[in-house]
């Protein structure tokens, strides 16, 4: 077997993910690379989720009885785990959101909604970037469309990188918004945060950080971002879906107004009109995803056991490994970075002429879970000329002999439809 | 799934290339990018000829030039009825095993039959039947205006 440094213990992590062990198609085993879609769950985040419907269901911040308020404790145990985990200065600026996209749709609203000086109008300028996920574009278009602001972008080089030659024109007085991704979830790309940051802050504009391929894989502190907001999601890091986080800097949660109204996040309420609580219950309208959070809870604990330093360097030495090996394949071309340096673990590719769909369906026939398209992304696949992208991601569980499982069946591919 | 038959059409399509049509319709797959331009030219009732341009999956360009043996040169009921057997062939989530009757239909497009049991599939093959039975309702409807 393949011996890389810095890789993590996989033969004792994967003992943790009952799902690894699934046997597909007569006898292949699962060769899970579709980390950047979704990450597997480990066993101590499936017995959290099990033990709070068995022992603690209630419904949350009312009710008196013994089971509201454990359920209370825990969904709040919850908030403070991730606080801490993202190095939040208050555990009131984390918000539970349903996914990463309701984070990034919450702060686009705020805006719509603010008074001055956050107010978003016609003549103000919103300005996004040309790898952004669906998630990070269309609701600035929304918000666009809606309110006459310009939506403007930074474009992308050759080599899969934010072109940044542009960014005193891109970033201006007018600017009232910046929202860009940490990392790509299909280049790969490790963006530069601080001449972002730095830029921004020049015109006062605020910053928006999707982190949704971060936050699994690498330390994230959100005072270290600098960052006004930060989005990220809990099923891409070994939590369930049906929760999200969206932080936000206090004074920011205070001034902006709630976008969905309901229980949960008034103070008081009036035929009239109503007042509301302070954040973060007044961005949280409604029941929130209870158990889900407690789940969410429990990843952290999980990911914090193994050291999300730990992470970051066996998924560096993974892709490392995988970006060579790749590289080796007749044909293949990685659309991004092709080096580990500044990028994460998803890596994309096309395969000569072979469409991905073609690719990724006699992936799986050898029990190879891959993502194929174009990854909620389809402005990078235009960038590159490309209809659609085969994608590999890797995670805490990934090894070396399962890039090469990746490598022998892109070799079957290549033979099949040769 | 990868029939010889849909692996053969796939690497030497036929009918490939755009030609003088009634009409046009452009049908684009948004889950995978799969796209297709599709052209329909009809004498009377006979469908002189479908032509087509498009990129994507061995099963969406393999799917159009057996439409394109299939159709050209039948009549539209007869093509209608064609169509409609592919598409309950498709629906069949693989519950269907063509019998003799089936085949005679559909001749090479029953090897299709596998990509039935592929849910994520089922559009792809679908692609540019869908596209032919909207260009014959835009030629027929040209049709219709201009007499």
């Amino acid at each position: 077997m393949t011996q890389l440094p810095g890789l993590l213990d996989t033969e004792a992590i994967r003992k943790d993910f009952p799902i690894l062990d699934r046997v597909l198609h007569d006898g292949k085993k699962l060769v899970y690379l579709d980390n950047a879609a979704t990450s597997q769950t480990p066993r101590q985040v499936i017995d959290a989720l099990s033990e709070y419907y068995e022992q603690h269901n209630a419904n949350v911040h009312r009710g008196v009885h013994v089971l509201a308020e454990e359920a209370t404790a825990l969904y709040e145990g919850a908030r403070d785990k991730v606080a801490a985990f993202i190095n939040a200065p208050s555990r009131d600026e984390v918000i539970f959101t349903k996914n990463a996209s309701e984070s990034l749709n919450l702060v686009a609203n705020m805006l719509g909604w603010a008074d001055e000086p956050y107010r978003v109008d016609h003549e103000t300028e919103i300005v996004i970037t040309e790898m952004e996920h669906h998630s990070n574009i269309v609701p600035w278009q929304l918000l666009s469309q809606r309110t006459g602001a310009k939506l403007r972008w930074f474009g992308l080089t050759d080599d899969g990188r934010l072109d940044l030659s542009n960014i005193d024109e891109i970033i201006t007085e007018k600017t009232k918004i910046v929202s860009f991704v940490l990392v790509s979830n299909i280049l790969g790309t490790l963006n530069p945060v601080e001449a972002i940051v730095r830029r921004a802050q020049e015109v006062g504009a605020l910053v928006l950080i999707d982190a949704s391929q971060a936050a699994p894989h690498m330390v994230l502190d959100v005072q270290a971002l600098q960052a006004d907001f930060v989005a990220f999601t809990g099923h891409k890091m070994c939590g369930p879906t049906g929760i999200g986080v969206l932080w936000g800097r206090q004074e920011l949660l205070e001034d902006l107004p709630p976008f969905l109204g309901g229980g949960e996040m008034i103070e008081t309420v009036s035929m009239h009109s109503s007042t509301y609580a302070p954040a973060p219950h007044k961005f949280e309208a409604g029941t929130p995803p209870i158990a889900q959070a407690v789940g969410l809870g429990a990843a952290v604990d999980y990911l914090n056991s193994i050291g999300m330093e730990n992470i970051e360097r066996h998924e560096h030495a993974i892709t490392e490994y995988a970006v060579k090996r790749l590289l080796e394949v007749p044909d293949l071309r990685i659309i991004g970075p092709t080096t580990a340096e500044d990028r994460g673990a998803a890596i994309s590719f096309t395969l000569g002429d072979i469409h991905p769909h073609d690719v990724g369906q006699v992936l799986d026939e050898q029990g190879i879970a891959v993502r194929v398209g174009h990854h909620c992304a389809r402005p990078v696949c235009l960038r590159y000329g490309i209809p659609a992208t085969t994608r590999a991601s890797f995670y805490l569980y990934s090894t070396p002999g399962e890039i090469d499982a990746l490598i022998d069946g892109l070799e079957h591919v290549r033979n099949f439809f040769g | 799934m990868y029939q010889d038959v849909i692996l053969d059409h796939y690497k030497h399509p036929h009918g490939r290339g755009l030609r003088d049509g009634d009409a046009e319709v452009h049908h684009v797959n948004p889950t995978c990018g799969d796209e297709i331009t599709l052209r329909v030219k009809y004498d009377g009732q006979t469908i002189s000829d479908v032509s087509y341009e498009g990129q994507g999956c061995s099963i969406s360009q393999a799917s159009a030039s057996v439409l394109n043996e299939l159709l050209v040169g039948k009549d539209l009921a007869e093509a209608q009825k064609i169509q409609e057997t592919f598409l309950e062939l498709m629906q069949s989530r693989g519950r269907i095993e063509p019998d003799d009757a089936m085949e005679e239909v559909l001749e090479d497009a029953v090897a299709f039959a596998g990509v039935s049991k592929y849910p994520a599939r089922v559009k792809c093959a679908l692609l540019s039947w869908m596209a032919w039975k909207d260009a014959t309702a835009q030629a027929f409807a040209e049709e219709a205006k201009t007499v």
